[in-house]
C-alpha cells in the first residue's frame, strides 16, 4: 500500500512537468504557428505609447528573446532555485518555487497564489458540504416517493439548478438578498477564517448556496439514481427478512451501496473546483484561484497562467489519488490486498 | 378449504394431532396489479406446517413458491401512499402459532421477522451486503432483537460461524462476503438467519447457487440445526432430489396454485397428479437405460395473468382429454387420495392408479 | 479654507440655471424660479444635471467613499499610469507640477497651477519652460518636496524597459543625451540638457522643438514627486509616497486600497483641494453588474473606470424615472470613428471618399455604440465638444435625419469614376460587438449606393500592429474601411490630434492608430500650432487642422462618445470634469 502510493505521487510529478510543459508549448509555439515574433508577442505587455525600442525592451526583459527551451530552462530552475528578479532600481531574490513574475502587474506568482488559495479553498470546502448533504438528503427522499409530487418537484429544482448558469443566480440572488433584503453579505467581501469564523461564513454564504444549487441538483439526481438501483439489491430483501426497522434498511444498507459512486464523483469535483470555481468567483466578485486564472488568461500573463494551471492540476491530481486511495476503503471488493 | 379440512389432510404426527399447527396457510392469494394485468402468483394456496418438520414446495419458476414465502415473512410491498406503484394484494390467513399475520400491522409482523421466523436466500452473494462484514450482519441481525453489548453480540457471532461450521470463526467474523467460497457463504448466511434461535425457517432454494457436494453439506447442516432448535423448515427448491434428502411433507405447486401434497414417502412412490409424474420422469438418473428418453412435460408454464380457465396444467396434460372436457372448465380441488394424501386432479383414482402402473412407473 | 460660500453661491447659481433650462425646454413658459435652485440642496437634482453643475453640493468634512475597479488598477506609480480615471484618481494622492481645475463642466478643462506657483514660463522660442514650485510642499514621510523630486520622478518615467506601459512624450520630446536608459540604468549621465533644477524650487525644462501647449504635458502624474530614496522600480507601485491631501494605507495588489488623510498635507500650499472626505476605499476586480447594484442601492459610491453602467443596469436606470434622475450622461473625450485609407483604390480618388461619408447612415453608427445615452452623441468633426478649440460644423450634411445623402453619394461616386459603387473591405476588432455591429451598419448603409463592402475581423491586441495599422497589410488585403477611435491623453488639440492626424506617426512596422491621414499641410500646421503660446489663437490652430483633415475625407467621425453613470447617495459634491468625461474624484464629499 505503501508503495502504491509512493508510485503514484512520483507519477503525479512526472504530470505536472508534462503540465508545465505543455502550457509552455501552446503559449509559445502556437502563436509562432501563426507567424508570430517575439516583438509581436511582447507588444501586449506595453502601453498605447510603446515604441519599438519599447516593444524590445520589454521582450528583452520578460525573458521572450531566448528560444523557448531556455525559457523553459530558467523557469523551471527558478522553481526549485529561485530567481532574481529586476525591478529597475534594484534588485531582488525569488525564493523557490519561484514560478515568476506577472507579466502585466509585475507581482511574484507564488505569494499571490499562497494568498488567493484560502479563498478558493473556503469557497469550495463549504459548498461541497452543503450540496453533498443537500443532495445526498433530496436523493434519498425522491428515490424513496418515487413518482410523487415530492419527487417531481425535487427533481424539477434539479433540472433548473444544473441548466440555471451561475451568473446568472448568482447576480440575481446577490440583488435580492444582499442589496434588497439586506441578509446576506454584499459582492467582493471575504474575511479570512483566521479573522473571525462567524464573519467568515457569512460573507460566503450566498457563494456557497448559489454554487451549491448547482451541485446539489446533479447530486441528487445521482443519489436518486443510485437509491432506486440499489434498493432493488437482493441485500435489501434480506436485512428486511432480518426484521431491520426501515429507515435502517435505507440508511445503512440502501444508501451505502448509492454511495460508492457518488463519493467517487464527489472527490472528483472537489478537486476540479479547488482548481478555481472561476464563474462564482467572478460573479462573487472572490478573489480567488478562479479569478487569477480568468485574469490571467484574458491578459495573456504567462506566469499567472502556468502558476494557476500548476496548483489546479496538483489539486485534481491529488484528488484523483485519494479518491483512489478511498475506494478502496469505500468498497471492500476492490481492496488492494 | 376449511381450517379443519386442512388439518385432515396433513400428515400429523400422532402427538400433535389435536393441537394446532405451528405455521398454517390458508386460501392464500398474493395478486400483483400490473400495467399488463393483474398477475395472479399465488391463487388459493393451503398448507400446514408443524415444529420440527420440513415442508419442501416444489415448481418450476413462476409457480409461486417464492411469493409465498414472501407473504410469509410479510416482505412484499403493501400498498401504501407513499408509493406510486401500488404493491401486492394479499388476501387469505397465514396463523403462526395461531396469530393471522395478515391481519397484523406490518410493525407487529417486523418484530417476528428474524425473531420468529427467518429467511435464506439462494445466491449468498447478492443477498449479504458487500460493504459490510459478515459479523457485522449477524450482529446487526442479533442486536436487533436482542438488546445486549456489541461486545456479547459480537461473541454470539463467532458463535454462529462456529456452529455453521466455518473454521476459525475468530478470525472470519470480520471478513468480507467476498472473501468467502459460495459453501462458506452459505453457512454464513444460515448463521445469520439463526442467530436468533426463529422457530421457522424458510430457506429458498438454499443450494441451487451451489457445487453439488456442498450441496450435500449444506442440507446436512440443515437438519441438524432443525433437530437442534426444533424448528419448522420450509424448503422451496425446484429440486426433487433436495426435496427427498431433507422433506418430510412435500407440496408440489403449479401456476399458483396446489397440484399435489402429500408426505414424502406418498409423493416418490406413489405419485398421483400428472404434473407430479412429469417432474419425476425428468429427473436424470443413472440407473436407467440411457437409451431411453427422458419424459419432458411438453409445453411451457402459462402465463399467469390469463391463467387458462379449468385446471391450469391441462395444456400440457396427455390426460386431459380423457376428462370430457372438465379439465378445460372446471378447476379440480385438492381430493383426498389415501389419508394424508390429496391432490387436484379430474382423472379418477382409478384411472390415476391404471397410469401408474402401466405407463409411468415402469419407466422410471 | 473659506469656499464655502463662494462655491455654495455659484452652485446654486448653476443649478438654478440647469433648472431653468429644464423648465424652459419642457415648453414651460415661466422663468427660472430660486426656490428650484435652492431645494435642490438634497440628491434629487434632474438627469444630466452633474454634467454642468455640481448636484448636492455641501462643505462637509468627513466620511468615507467607496470605489470600485470591475478589474484591476493599471497602476498607481505615477510614473506609469496612462489611464484617464486613474489621472482623475491621482489628484488625490499626488500633486503634479500643473493640474486640471477641479470644477464642473468645460471649467475643469482649465489648468491651475498645483506644485507650481505658476503657469510655466516660455523662452527660447517654446523650447524651454521654468516652473516655480510652491515652498512647503511635504512628502508624506514630513520631507520636503524640491525640484530635484520633480526631476527625478519625470526622468524615472522616461526608463521603458521598467515602465513599458506609461505615455512617451518625454522621451520623445525632452532633449534627453543620446543612449539615455532611465536612472536606473544610466545613474551617472548628465540630463541638464533636458531638465534642470538651478534652485530647491527651480525645475527647467528643455525641448527638442517647440512645444507650446507645455502646461498640458506639465499636469501630467509622472510630474508627481518621488523620492529618491523610496523608489522601488516596478515594485514602487504598491508603496507610493503621497503628496496631496490622502495617503495609502492597506495596499493590496489586485485586491484593494485604502487612502486615509496625510497628516503632512498642508492646505494652506494647496488652494486647488478641498479634501472632504476622511477615507478612500477602492476595491478591485469587483464584478461589472454587482458594481452597478450595489451604487444603485446605495452600498458603493463610484465606479471608478467611468465606463458607464453595464447593459442590464442600463436598460434600467434610463426607464424607471426616478433611477434616470440620479444618473448623468457625460460626454468623454473620446471620438468612435473610421478610417477610410486612401491607399486602397478606388477610395485613392477624394470623390469616392466623400461617397462613404455621404452614403453613411450616421445614426446607425450611433445606435451599433448603444444609442444616444450609452453610445454617443453624432459626430461631424474629429475634435468632440469638450475639447477646447472644437467648432461644430459639417461637411458632409447627411440629411435631415442623418441617415445618409444618397444624391450627394451618388454624384460623387460617378465623379471618381465609380457610378454604380465598387467593393472594398472594412476592418473591425473581433473582441469588440460594437464595432462589429458598426462594420454591419456600413455594408447596409453603403449598399445602397453600390458600395459592397466585406468584414474582416482582426484580434484587438494586434489590430494596429499587424493589420489595419501595418500599411504593406492594409494595401495587400484592401481594407478600405478601419473601425477606429480615439481617447485623447488630455483634451487639448495636441491630445487629442496629434496621434491620429500626423502622417509622420505612420511607420512602417505599424502600430499606429493614424492608419489614414497622410497629408503634408497637416503635418505643418501641427508643428506651427505648437509655437503659438496665446492659448486661444493656439486653439484656433486645431481647429483649422480639423477641418483640414476632414476636407480630405480620410476619416468619418461616427459618435463622441458619452456613458451613463449613476451618482452615489452617499456622496456630495457630484459634477462631471471635461477634463476627464468622469465624475471629478477630487471634488467628492461623503454624506457618512
Amino acid at each position: 500500500m505503501f508503495a502504491y502510493i509512493v508510485r503514484r505521487l512520483l507519477w503525479s510529478v512526472v504530470l505536472l512537468f508534462v503540465l508545465s510543459v505543455v502550457v509552455f508549448s501552446i503559449f509559445y509555439l502556437i502563436p509562432r504557428l501563426g507567424g508570430a515574433t517575439p516583438e509581436t508577442l511582447a507588444a501586449r505587455y506595453v502601453g498605447r505609447a510603446a515604441t519599438p525600442e519599447t516593444v524590445h525592451l520589454t521582450a528583452e526583459r520578460l525573458g521572450l528573446l531566448d528560444p523557448v527551451p531556455v525559457q523553459y530552462w530558467h523557469w523551471l530552475r527558478g522553481v526549485f532555485v529561485g530567481a532574481e528578479y529586476d525591478y529597475g532600481s534594484g534588485s531582488e531574490h525569488c525564493p523557490a518555487p519561484c514560478l515568476g513574475y506577472s507579466f502585466i502587474t509585475k507581482q511574484p506568482v507564488w505569494p499571490e497564489l499562497l494568498d488567493r488559495a484560502p479563498v478558493t479553498i473556503s469557497l469550495v470546502v463549504g459548498a461541497s458540504l452543503i450540496w453533498l448533504i443537500a443532495g445526498l438528503t433530496v436523493g434519498v427522499i425522491s428515490a424513496l416517493r418515487r413518482g410523487t409530487v415530492f419527487d417531481r418537484g425535487a427533481m424539477g429544482v434539479a433540472l433548473a439548478g444544473v441548466s440555471l448558469p451561475i451568473f446568472f443566480t448568482g447576480l440575481i440572488a446577490l440583488a435580492f438578498f444582499s442589496y434588497k433584503l439586506r441578509i446576506t453579505a454584499p459582492g467582493g467581501t471575504f474575511v479570512p477564517f483566521s479573522e473571525s469564523p462567524w464573519r467568515w461564513a457569512y460573507s460566503l454564504l450566498l457563494p456557497w448556496i448559489t454554487l451549491a444549487f448547482l451541485f446539489a441538483a446533479q447530486y441528487a439526481r445521482l443519489t436518486r439514481a443510485g437509491m432506486l438501483e440499489t434498493m432493488t439489491e437482493d441485500y435489501i430483501r434480506t436485512a428486511r427478512a432480518k426484521g431491520l426497522p426501515e429507515r435502517t434498511v435505507i440508511l445503512k444498507h440502501g444508501l451505502r451501496g448509492a454511495l460508492t459512486p457518488v463519493l467517487t464523483i464527489f472527490g472528483l469535483d472537489v478537486g476540479l473546483l479547488l482548481g478555481g470555481a472561476v464563474l462564482t468567483e467572478k460573479t462573487f466578485s472572490l478573489n480567488g484561484l478562479g479569478k487569477y486564472a480568468y485574469d490571467g488568461i484574458v491578459n495573456n500573463d504567462l506566469p499567472k497562467i502556468l502558476g494557476v494551471t500548476l496548483l489546479a492540476g496538483f489539486f485534481v491530481i491529488i484528488s484523483n489519488l485519494i479518491v483512489d486511495l478511498l475506494y478502496g476503503v469505500i468498497d471492500p471488493r476492490v481492496r488492494l490486498e | 378449504m376449511t381450517t379443519s379440512a386442512l388439518r385432515d389432510l396433513v400428515t400429523r404426527h400422532p402427538e400433535q394431532a389435536d393441537e394446532e399447527p405451528f405455521l398454517e396457510v390458508v386460501d392464500l392469494r398474493v395478486h400483483f396489479p400490473t400495467d399488463d394485468g393483474l398477475v395472479k402468483s399465488v391463487d388459493g394456496l393451503s398448507f400446514a406446517l408443524d415444529r420440527g418438520r420440513t415442508l419442501g414446495i416444489v415448481g418450476e419458476s413462476g409457480s409461486g413458491k417464492s411469493v409465498t414465502s414472501l407473504a410469509i415473512m410479510g416482505l412484499h410491498t403493501r400498498p401504501t401512499s407513499e408509493q406510486t406503484r401500488p404493491g401486492a394484494q394479499l388476501s387469505g390467513e397465514i396463523y403462526l402459532e395461531g396469530e393471522d399475520l395478515l391481519a397484523k400491522s406490518p410493525e407487529y409482523v417486523r418484530s417476528l421477522r428474524g425473531k420468529r421466523m427467518a429467511m435464506i436466500f439462494q445466491d449468498p452473494l447478492s443477498a449479504m451486503n458487500p460493504y459490510y462484514t459478515v459479523g457485522r450482519q449477524i450482529i446487526e441481525a442479533y442486536q436487533i432483537h436482542n438488546p445486549v453489548t456489541k461486545k456479547v453480540a459480537r461473541k454470539h457471532a463467532i458463535d454462529m460461524l462456529g456452529r455453521v461450521g466455518i473454521p476459525e470463526p475468530s478470525r472470519r467474523v470480520d471478513a468480507y462476503p467476498h472473501q468467502f467460497s459460495g459453501g462458506m457463504r452459505q453457512r454464513a448466511m444460515i448463521a445469520m438467519a439463526l442467530s436468533c434461535d426463529p422457530d421457522l425457517l424458510i430457506a429458498d432454494e438454499p443450494t441451487t447457487a451451489l457445487d453439488v457436494t456442498v450441496q450435500a453439506q449444506i442440507l446436512d447442516l440443515i437438519r441438524d440445526l432443525q433437530s437442534e432448535f426444533n424448528s419448522a423448515v420450509v424448503l422451496i427448491t425446484h429440486d426433487l432430489g433436495v426435496v427427498a434428502e431433507l422433506a418430510d411433507d412435500v407440496l408440489v405447486m403449479y401456476a399458483g396454485r396446489a397440484m399435489e401434497y402429500g408426505s414424502a414417502d406418498q409423493l416418490f412412490n406413489r405419485p398421483a397428479h400428472p404434473y407430479t409424474w412429469g417432474l419425476l420422469g425428468s429427473m436424470p438418473r443413472f440407473d436407467r437405460a440411457r437409451s431411453e428418453r427422458l419424459l419432458a412435460i411438453t409445453g411451457t408454464p402459462p402465463s399467469l395473468i390469463n391463467v387458462p380457465p379449468g385446471c391450469p396444467f391441462h395444456p400440457r396434460c396427455s390426460y386431459a382429454a380423457r376428462n370430457n372436457g372438465r379439465s378445460e372448465e372446471v378447476r379440480p380441488e385438492l381430493a383426498p387420495v389415501e389419508p394424508g394424501h390429496t391432490v387436484a386432479c379430474h382423472l379418477t383414482q382409478i384411472e390415476r392408479d391404471e397410469i401408474w402402473e402401466h405407463e409411468i412407473a415402469p419407466k422410471l | 479654507m473659506n469656499h464655502s460660500r463662494s462655491w455654495r453661491a455659484r452652485s446654486l447659481a448653476a443649478v438654478g440655471v440647469s433648472a431653468a433650462l429644464l423648465v424652459a425646454a419642457c415648453g414651460g413658459g415661466g422663468g427660472a424660479s430660486n426656490q428650484q435652485g435652492s431645494s435642490n440642496q438634497g440628491s434629487q437634482a434632474a438627469f444630466n444635471a452633474g454634467s454642468t453643475s455640481i448636484v448636492n453640493p455641501s462643505d462637509k468634512k468627513g466620511g468615507t467613499l467607496k470605489f470600485a475597479n470591475e478589474g484591476d488598477w493599471d497602476t498607481l506609480d505615477t510614473g506609469e499610469t496612462y489611464y484617464a480615471y486613474s489621472w482623475n484618481f491621482a489628484r488625490l494622492y499626488g500633486r503634479s507640477l500643473m493640474m486640471f481645475k477641479s470644477a464642473p463642466g468645460k471649467e475643469g478643462n482649465q489648468l491651475v497651477p498645483d506644485l507650481a506657483e505658476g503657469p510655466g514660463q516660455a523662452s527660447d522660442n517654446a523650447k524651454t519652460w521654468t516652473y516655480k514650485l510652491r515652498q512647503g510642499v511635504k512628502f508624506d514621510d514630513g520631507t520636503e518636496v524640491t525640484s530635484a523630486d520633480v526631476k527625478y520622478a519625470v526622468l524615472r518615467s522616461t526608463d521603458k524597459q521598467t515602465f513599458p506601459n506609461g505615455p512617451a512624450y518625454w522621451d520623445a520630446l525632452l532633449d534627453l543625451p543620446s543612449g539615455y536608459k532611465g536612472p536606473y540604468k544610466s545613474p551617472n549621465a548628465n540630463t541638464d540638457s533636458a531638465i534642470e533644477t538651478p534652485d530647491k524650487y527651480t525645475v527647467v525644462f528643455h525641448m527638442k522643438k517647440p512645444f507650446a501647449a507645455f502646461d498640458y504635458l506639465a499636469q501630467q502624474p509622472n510630474t508627481m514627486p518621488v523620492p529618491k530614496d523610496k523608489d522601488t522600480g516596478a515594485k514602487y507601485r504598491n508603496s507610493v509616497v503621497a503628496t496631496g491631501p490622502y495617503k495609502f494605507a492597506d495596499v493590496q495588489p489586485g485586491k484593494s486600497f485604502n487612502l486615509v488623510r496625510n497628516d503632512q498635507w498642508d492646505p494652506a500650499t494647496d488652494p486647488n483641494r478641498k479634501a472632504l472626505p476622511d477615507r478612500i476605499e477602492v476595491s478591485l476586480n469587483v464584478n461589472a453588474d454587482d458594481i452597478d447594484n450595489r451604487i444603485i442601492s446605495g452600498d458603493l459610491d463610484v465606479a471608478v473606470t467611468a465606463l458607464g453602467v453595464q447593459p442590464a443596469a442600463q436598460s434600467r436606470v434610463l426607464q424607471d424615472p426616478t433611477l434616470k434622475e440620479n444618473a448623468d450622461n457625460p460626454l468623454g473625450v473620446r471620438l468612435w470613428y473610421t478610417s477610410i485609407n486612401p491607399t486602397v483604390p478606388p477610395l485613392n480618388n477624394i470623390e469616392c471618399r466623400k461617397a462613404v461619408e455621404y452614403a453613411m447612415d450616421r445614426t446607425s453608427y450611433q445606435t451599433a455604440y448603444g444609442g444616444q445615452f450609452a453610445g454617443g452623441d453624432l459626430a461631424t468633426t474629429i475634435l468632440p465638444p469638450s475639447v477646447p478649440g472644437y467648432q461644430a460644423y459639417d461637411l458632409y450634411p447627411n440629411g435631415q435625419d442623418h441617415k445618409g445623402d444618397l444624391d450627394a453619394a451618388k454624384k460623387s461616386l460617378e465623379a471618381c469614376g465609380q457610378p454604380n459603387g465598387f467593393q472594398t473591405n472594412i476592418a473591425y476588432r473581433a473582441e469588440r460587438p460594437k464595432e462589429k455591429a458598426t462594420a454591419e451598419a456600413f455594408q447596409q448603409a453603403l449598399a445602397r449606393v453600390g458600395i459592397q463592402l466585406t468584414l474582416k475581423p482582426y484580434p484587438q491586441g494586434d489590430y494596429f500592429a499587424q493589420y489595419a495599422g501595418l500599411p504593406p497589410y492594409v494595401v495587400k488585403n484592401k481594407l478600405g474601411l478601419a473601425l477606429n477611435g480615439w481617447a485623447a491623453d488630455w483634451p487639448d488639440g495636441f491630445g487629442f490630434l496629434s496621434q491620429i492626424v500626423d502622417s509622420r506617426v505612420i511607420r512602417p512596422t505599424g502600430g499606429s492608430s493614424n492608419t489614414s491621414v497622410r497629408i503634408p499641410e497637416v503635418d505643418q500646421m501641427l508643428d506651427k500650432a505648437l509655437t503659438e503660446l496665446d492659448t486661444d489663437k493656439r486653439n484656433q490652430d486645431w481647429a483649422a487642422i480639423d477641418k483640414r483633415v476632414m476636407e480630405e475625407a480620410v476619416i468619418y467621425p461616427g459618435v463622441y462618445s458619452k456613458s451613463l453613470l449613476v451618482r452615489s447617495k452617499n456622496a456630495t459634491n457630484i459634477f462631471v470634469t471635461d477634463a476627464y468625461g468622469e465624475y471629478d474624484y477630487l471634488g467628492l464629499g461623503a454624506v457618512k
